[in-house]
């Protein structure tokens, strides 16, 4: 009796009026501080990036009909091609705009109105062209998956597993999504984790020495 | 000491001792391949400070002109059977456990408290002791078959681990047994640069390499072997006192 008397004439009388309430701001601030950890900082660590072309990877699969090889395939010494070049990609865009073509094909009816999609891929195609085709200059592609410099990825080694299981863009994705880099590392957030690497490993009974990957 | 792994495939190599002109092609060729920087920051020819995965050392059998014999031996990593680096190690940094059996050296996993440098007899282990600094237009031709280390880690020969793994990519693409394919899919650098042929690299436990016959010789033999360290490298010299200087053999004993 004599205690809760003496907890009855604290002074604090905002919070110290029952003993669940005296924890209050505790919580409070707990809460705050975990949702600024977990869903704000994150985040702020975070900077998006645009590709330097806009580029659609079912414009030319599904429109084009191209297969995934036609650019990305192994070379003869079981290394894997990754992004095809400039002097690759003019194999096919040199001295030919596809979509100017087809503009101009189809702007001779009446009543023709550009669509907004075809409207972004002649202005992207242009871009290319003037800027990389005919310079001869490679295209500074952001690498969703980028790896640091310690790290041996062989593509061959995980033929068997689909792209879509580490890669984000695939076939079918019309838009390429910014990249989020990290400010403080420089790596992107799609960068897979070590951990993500051994969990899979240790699924599929693959060995997890260092110098599986390392090097 | 750590329990005695096998594996299917070992690599190793064999150094004729003999044939060896102690050009050090091979130094060269290993700094190229694995990125080692020149010192610049350092005098480059202080020894205790200098790094050299292969290094060759200089022989002679202690005897004046007439009898006076001289050898190189050149040195890599061992990649022990049993190493002495490994269970000394208390980060895990070095580990003897991937098919191939090449001691692996993970840098970012190092803390630089050089324990394995105080096991290894064959000081084949080097401490970084300043960042890697390369001549300007040397950092262009760096090799991407080796990520660099920075400053207070410990780093080793590899048997240039990174063309294994090349090696066992093409053999994947050429549909044959990423286990057992034919040597030239894997040569190290210093075997490649060596102009004499001294050194001969191979998967020991395959008889289609021609390590497999070759370390069977009378005249073959491994360094400080009495220490039961199993190395994978692997000597070769008619002459016995080299044989005997490679055991640490003491002048009377027989």
């Amino acid at each position: 009796m004599e205690e809760n008397k003496k907890e009855k004439t604290c002074k604090c009388k905002l919070f110290a009026t029952c003993k669940c309430c005296k924890y209050l701001p505790f919580f409070i601030g707990f809460l705050v501080t975990l949702g600024f950890g977990w869903l704000i900082f994150p985040n702020l660590m975070l900077t998006d990036k645009e590709q330097p072309v806009w580029f659609s990877h079912k414009v030319h699969v599904e429109e084009q009909g191209e297969p995934c090889e036609t650019c990305h395939y192994f070379n003869e010494d079981g290394s894997f091609s990754g992004i095809p070049n400039t002097e690759s990609c003019a194999t096919c865009h040199e001295g030919s705009s596809y979509v100017a073509d087809r503009v101009e094909s189809e702007s001779g009816e009446e009543g023709y109105v550009m669509p907004v999609e075809t409207k972004r891929a002649l202005d992207a195609e242009t871009e290319y062209m003037e800027k990389y085709v005919e310079t001869g200059k490679e295209v500074p592609w952001l690498v969703y998956q980028y790896q640091p410099d310690n790290v041996f990825f062989s593509h061959k080694a995980h033929e068997s597993i689909t792209c879509n299981t580490c890669h984000i863009v695939d076939g079918a994705t019309n838009d390429n999504p910014v990249l989020q880099e990290n400010k403080l590392t420089g790596y992107s957030k799609n960068t897979m984790k070590m951990a993500e690497c051994e969990s899979c490993h240790a699924e599929k009974g693959q060995s997890n020495a260092c110098y599986v990957c390392h090097k | 000491m750590a329990a005695v792994k096998d594996f299917k495939v070992k690599w190793g190599m064999i150094i004729d001792v003999d044939k060896c002109t102690g050009c050090g092609s091979c130094m060269i060729a290993c700094q190229t391949e694995n990125n080692i920087a020149p010192m610049s920051e350092d005098d480059a020819s202080n020894k205790v400070r200098a790094l050299s995965w292969m290094l060759v050392y200089e022989l002679n059998n202690e005897k004046t002109y007439p009898e006076y014999e001289h050898a190189y031996l050149a040195r890599p990593c061992m990649q022990c059977g049993v190493p002495a680096c490994v269970p000394v190690c208390p980060v895990v940094a070095t580990e003897k456990n991937e098919e191939g059996g090449i001691v692996s050296q993970i840098p970012p996993r190092c803390i630089g408290c050089r324990y394995c440098m105080a096991a290894c007899p064959y000081h084949s282990r080097y401490f970084n002791w300043h960042d890697p600094i390369f001549p300007v237009g040397m950092d262009k031709t760096l090799s991407p078959n080796a990520a660099l280390r920075p400053r207070g880690v410990v780093e080793k020969c590899s048997f240039c681990h990174t063309r294994y793994l090349k090696a066992k990519d093409r053999a994947r693409q050429e549909g044959i047994d990423p286990m057992n394919f034919p040597q030239e899919y894997y040569q190290t650098a210093c075997t490649q640069n060596c102009p004499s042929g001294a050194i001969v690299f191979g998967d020991l436990n395959n008889p289609e390499h021609s390590v497999y016959e070759m370390k069977k010789s009378p005249n073959a033999f491994r360094l400080l072997e009495k220490l039961g360290l199993d190395p994978q490298v692997y000597y070769y010299t008619e002459r016995e006192w080299v044989r005997k200087l490679g055991d640490n053999y003491l002048k009377d004993e027989k």
